[in-house]
């Protein structure tokens, strides 16, 4: 008769992925690289906001951006018009950024001479929330248009993130939107998570976000130096 | 849907660990899976089918326990269940979690080997 045993294990799913992004945590940290990554569903303004903080934060800093996408290279070509140096990882069908498509598409690249690197993921509320990409922060984007329960039904990626971003505040009032209630269902699934409220095409509330980063980061910078 | 990178990802964790540890035949494998971890438990025993094929874990079964969400209540110091998934506030007093403390578990657990 055959006979069964049970072996412990103990071991995160996601080990190896998680390996390599603290590799690429250490590697962005001895650089001085800090490191943003932005995740929404898709049409949330992700590229948008990211082509207008590469743009305000290259006369002062060094920015180069990732972009995922599952296909094209539109993003890419957007984003490149701020001047910023910019790189696509098309996913062919994976919906998500995972460590080693980071690792790869960093290869050849000077990182050490970059003081911003976003990385503006897959559009997909769901799948990039268990991926660490060895970031800093993390973004997550909302659109007024999207509806005040997003948090409650993607309650995840709110919980994988640091900061919420109310994007497309120019059509607030033309989506009829309850910012009170969104706010309350962002701090509802994540107590005490920071929020910004923004137009990426006004302009509106950029400079408080870009001021909240770049102040956020320069803390963590001089905290690891001492 | 991200599961089949789960799936995959957990046949490649037992194979390693299979490697590592000098063992056999594997039937069962054991995971955790916290309700935030954003994981679909449907769509992971499906693709952990798919995953297996090809592998010496081709037959074997996953066992999913879940995991609910627990936070340390910012009002009570303690480890307390939620009033209601997915708001992380305390089901005793309803103040806000300082931090989760579980639901977000995505583990392998364990391994059952037949000789």
């Amino acid at each position: 008769m055959s006979e069964t045993r049970i072996v412990e294990v103990r071991r995160k799913v996601l080990k190896e992925n998680d390996l390599l992004a603290r590799r690429l945590r250490d590697r962005f940290q001895s650089a001085g690289t800090r490191v943003i990554s932005l995740v929404s569903s898709p049409g949330s303004g992700k590229t948008t906001l990211l082509e207008r903080l590469l743009t305000d934060l290259r006369p002062q800093h060094c920015v180069a951006a990732l972009v995922g996408d599952l296909a094209t290279e539109n993003d890419a070509a957007r984003l490149a018009r701020s001047g910023a140096p910019v790189k696509q990882i098309t996913t062919g069908t994976v919906c998500h950024l995972d460590a080693s498509m980071v690792e790869r598409a960093l290869d050849g690249w000077p990182v050490e001479e970059v003081d911003y690197l976003f990385i503006e993921n897959v559009g997909n509320l769901v799948c990039p929330s268990s991926f660490d990409l060895g970031e800093d922060l993390r973004l997550v984007l909302v659109s007024t248009t999207e509806g005040e329960d997003k948090p409650l039904k993607y309650p995840t990626i709110f919980n994988t993130a640091d900061v919420a971003v109310i994007t497309k505040l120019d059509m607030a009032q033309a989506a009829d939107i309850n910012m009170d209630l969104l706010i309350q269902n962002i701090h509802g699934v994540r107590p005490g998570m920071p929020i910004f409220r923004v137009s990426a095409r006004s302009g509106q509330g950029l400079h408080e976000l870009e001021q909240f980063l770049t102040a956020t980061l320069n803390k963590a910078k001089v905290a690891q130096v001492q | 849907m991200h599961e089949l990178s789960i799936a995959l990802s957990i046949v490649d964790g037992v194979l390693e660990e299979l490697d590592l540890q000098k063992l056999g035949k594997v039937e069962v494998v054991y995971v955790r899976l916290g309700r935030l971890s954003g994981v679909d438990k449907d769509a992971l025993s499906f693709s952990y089918e798919v995953a297996c094929e090809g592998t010496a874990l081709v037959n074997s079964r996953l066992v999913i326990e879940e995991v609910e969400v627990a936070i340390l209540c910012s009002a009570c110091g303690v480890e307390r269940r939620t009033r209601s998934f997915p708001l992380l506030a305390c089901a005793e007093c309803g103040a806000a979690g300082e931090r989760v403390l579980h639901g977000e578990e995505l583990e392998i657990t364990a391994m059952e080997m037949v000789h």
